[in-house]
């Protein structure tokens, strides 16, 4: 039996459950909740101080890692669950799923660079 | 001691004389304290002496009395019947496995499995007897203690949905001791196991679904022991491939 190579795709789906877990809930809490709540003064002005921060070379990596990883787990869980269902045309779920990463990875990278 | 009558419908199957297996129902007089082995031992003792069935602690210590109670993995000697719902008890032979007669299953996948990942201390060094014992720290017992306690009672393999898919997979109660001997300050014998553990049918074939840390009835959490199992083969992965001279 040959050593498999799932620790690439398991490795990175890893990585992303814990950003997932960890990252998510605050960038959900920051944008979506204390944003509108005005806590970073009125929208007009946050929209400013906010694109101003994600032009941030730095915080444009991290954000792409977070999103990349998040995206790549979401994918992976997806193709678990399938398979969990007895589909059993793994390959296939596989390409779709982590072409839809792959993808979504990409119009963010696109849309990050844009800034 | 108020006694109840149960019936009892029981999976019946003798794969050389029938071509299907069939339930087969018994009304049992059962007590207040009764486990579901104790109804089976009235019904062979009283009303079938033909029903097959394992069993030989009667407390949860040999692992030989695993079934599916009312479609869930059990030890029919831990199953108390005051607490299942009341009505009809289905019992039938552990899910995954061929039926060999009755309740009995045939254990042999299970039994290369285990041999497949070397369940036992593989030192570094063979030590001559004149050296002594290989002495172990409370610490060190505890790293390990938990996957030790495993029966081999195999309810984690009827609850495993993977090992129902794709039977090739090595499974909940072998990876957890494989777990247990590598994290034995004694073993040096990970590297002979991860050619097993490292593979599609180890740990990898592992959706993290969780149910056979769910049934175990002694807390082994196998689930558990393969994530962790599935965190060190990505690093050896990650080692293996970008610092290929680490390899000796
Ligand atoms: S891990 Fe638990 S459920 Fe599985 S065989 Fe061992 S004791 Fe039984
Ligand atoms: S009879 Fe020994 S575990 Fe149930």
């Amino acid at each position: 039996m040959a050593k498999s190579n799932k620790p690439i795709v398991w490795g990175l789906f890893a990585a992303g459950g814990t950003v997932c877990a960890f990252v998510i809930p605050v960038m959900i809490l920051i944008t979506g909740v204390l944003l509108p709540l005005g806590l970073f003064g009125p929208p007009e002005a946050s929209y400013e101080s906010m694109t101003r921060i994600v032009s941030n070379p730095v915080v444009k990596i991290v954000l792409f890692g977070i999103l990349f990883l998040a995206l790549w787990h979401a994918a992976h869980r997806l193709r678990i669950t399938v398979h969990d269902f007895g589909i059993r045309n793994d390959q296939l779920v596989a390409r779709a799923v982590y072409g839809f990463a792959g993808l979504f990875s990409l119009i963010a990278l696109v849309t990050l660079l844009s800034f | 001691m108020s006694q109840r009558q149960i019936t009892f419908e029981i999976l019946r199957y003798d794969p050389e004389t029938e071509t299907e297996p069939r339930f087969q129902a018994y009304c049992v007089p059962c007590e207040e304290e009764w486990v579901v082995l104790d109804a089976l031992n009235y019904i062979k003792d009283t009303l079938d002496g033909t029903l097959n069935y394992r069993w030989s602690c009667h407390m949860a210590v040999c692992g030989s009395c695993g079934m599916m109670i009312n479609g869930e993995p059990m030890l029919s000697c831990k199953a108390f019947i005051r607490d299942l719902p009341a009505g009809t008890i289905k019992v039938e032979p552990l899910y995954h496995f061929p039926i060999e007669r009755d309740l009995v299953v045939v254990l042999d996948d299970f039994m290369d499995k285990l041999e497949s990942v070397k369940p036992y201390v593989i030192p570094k060094k063979q030590r001559p007897i004149e050296d002594g014992p290989y002495k172990q720290t409370p610490k060190q017992l505890h790293q390990y203690q938990q996957y030790s306690m495993c029966i081999n009672c195999l309810l984690c393999y009827a609850a495993c949905p993977q090992y129902g898919l794709t039977p090739e997979f090595i499974g909940p109660a072998a990876l957890a001791l494989t777990h247990r001997y590598n994290l034995d300050s004694r073993d040096k014998g990970r590297r002979q196991r991860q050619e097993v553990v490292a593979t599609h049918e180890g740990v990898w074939e592992c959706s993290f679904v969780g149910a056979c840390s769910e049934v175990c009835p002694k807390d082994v959490d196998p689930a558990g022991a393969i994530q962790q199992m599935k965190i060190a083969s990505t690093a050896d992965w990650y080692l293996e491939h970008l610092m290929p001279w680490r390899r000796s």
